[in-house]
C-alpha cells in the first residue's frame, strides 16, 4: 500500500496544478484530475518506466445530476508488472460534454469510450471512431443511463419495424 | 386398438385422419435453438440425460429455422433482438409453434427498462406461456405437453388453423 501511495505522490509532484484529489478506499487509490490534463496524466502513468500502468481495465462514467460539473469519467488502469491498479477520475459539465480520449494511450479504451458515449453522451476528443456501440446507430431518444432519462425509455422498445418475408417490404401492422 | 403385445400380431386402430396427422405432428416437435439468457440453461438441462426432452419427441434441436416446428423463446428479449426473432419466426415452415419460456419472454419480468421488450407476444404469436424465473425443466415439459394437447385439438383441414398468423 505504501508503494501505491508513492504513485500518488509521484503524480502530485508531476502535476501539482492538475491533481485535484487523491482518495483511498479499501486499498484502492483514486486520483481526480483536471479535464485538461487527462491525456498527460494517462501518458505519464503508462510511459514512465517505474510506473508502467500498461493495461486499461475499464472505462465508465457517473452522472451526478445536482452538481455543477455533472459527469464524471472513470478510467481504471492496471500495472501488470507492479500488480497495482489506480483509478483516474475527471469531471465535465453538461454544456461542453467532452473529455480527451485516452484511446491514443491505451488502444483498449476505444470500445469502452464508445460505450460511455453511447450510454451517457460524453464525447471524446480525438477518438478514432466515436459511434454508438450498444444501441443502434439510428437510435434517437438520447442517452439511456443519464439520470434524467426516463427509466422505461421514450417508446423505442415498443416500436417494431418488420419486413414481409415474401416481398421484403415493410410489414404493416403485423403484430398479433 | 387391438394388438397382441407378445406375438406382435397386427391389430386395428380406428381414428380420424385429422387425429393421425395431429398425433404425428405432436410427436416430432423439432425445436429451434433459441437461447437468449439464463432460461436457456434450463432448456439445455431439459435436453440432458437426466430429464431427456426426447421422450416428448422434442429433442432434435435444429440450428436452422427452416427445419424446426417449435421456437422456444427462452430468455430476456431485447429490442435489438426483436427483428431477428421475427425473421427466424417468418422463416419457419407452417405449422409452427412458439413457447414463451420464463417471465422475461412472457412479460419482460423485472426489466421494465428502455431496451427490454415487454413480452415476446408483442411481435410473435405465442401458443404456450411457461411461467418461472427460470422455469424448471419439468415446467418446460409441462408447457410442451400443453402444446401437444393444443396440437391434438387442431383442425387440420379447416382453412383457419389454430396458429395462423393474424
Amino acid at each position: 500500500m505504501n508503494d501505491l501511495k508513492s504513485v500518488a505522490e509521484r503524480l502530485q509532484r508531476q502535476f501539482p496544478q492538475d491533481v485535484l484529489a487523491v482518495t483511498e478506499f479499501r486499498g484502492d487509490l483514486a486520483v481526480s484530475v483536471r479535464k485538461s490534463a487527462l491525456r498527460a496524466v494517462g501518458r505519464f502513468l503508462k510511459e514512465e518506466p517505474e510506473l508502467g500502468f500498461d493495461y486499461i481495465v475499464h472505462v465508465s462514467s457517473v452522472d451526478y445530476p445536482t452538481e455543477l460539473e455533472r459527469f464524471e469519467v472513470v478510467y481504471e488502469v492496471y500495472s501488470i508488472r507492479r500488480r497495482q491498479r489506480i483509478r483516474i477520475k475527471t469531471r465535465t459539465g453538461e454544456a461542453d460534454c467532452a473529455v480527451d480520449s485516452l484511446s491514443g494511450v491505451w488502444y483498449g479504451a476505444n470500445f469502452m469510450e464508445r460505450e460511455v458515449y453511447d450510454m451517457m453522451g460524453i464525447r471524446f476528443h480525438g477518438h478514432p471512431d466515436l459511434r454508438r456501440i450498444l444501441m443502434p446507430d439510428e437510435y434517437e431518444e438520447g442517452f439511456p443511463l443519464r439520470k434524467d432519462f426516463p427509466l422505461q425509455g421514450r417508446g423505442w422498445r415498443d416500436t417494431f419495424e418488420f419486413l414481409e418475408p415474401q416481398t421484403g417490404q415493410p410489414a404493416q401492422g403485423k403484430t398479433p | 386398438m387391438t394388438a397382441d403385445r407378445f406375438t406382435g400380431e397386427a391389430g386395428l386402430v380406428t381414428l380420424t385422419i385429422e387425429q393421425a396427422v395431429n398425433w404425428a405432428r405432436k410427436g416430432s416437435l423439432w425445436p429451434m435453438t433459441f437461447g437468449l439468457a439464463c432460461c436457456a440453461i434450463e432448456m439445455m438441462t431439459a435436453v440432458s440425460s437426466r430429464y431427456d426432452i426426447d421422450r416428448y419427441g422434442a429433442g432434435v434441436f435444429r440450428a436452422s429455422p427452416r427445419q424446426s416446428d417449435l421456437m422456444i423463446v427462452s430468455g430476456t428479449v431485447c429490442r435489438r433482438m426483436a427483428p431477428f426473432i421475427r425473421k427466424v419466426y417468418d422463416q419457419m415452415p407452417e405449422p409452427r409453434y412458439v413457447i414463451s419460456m420464463g417471465s422475461c419472454a412472457t412479460s419482460g419480468n423485472i426489466y421494465d427498462s428502455y431496451s427490454v421488450v415487454q413480452g415476446v407476444d408483442r411481435f410473435v404469436p405465442v401458443d404456450i406461456y411457461v411461467p418461472g424465473c427460470p422455469p424448471t425443466p419439468e415446467a418446460l415439459f409441462d408447457g410442451i405437453m400443453k402444446l401437444q394437447e393444443k396440437i391434438m385439438r387442431q383442425k387440420v383441414f379447416s382453412p383457419k388453423t389454430v396458429t395462423a398468423p393474424s
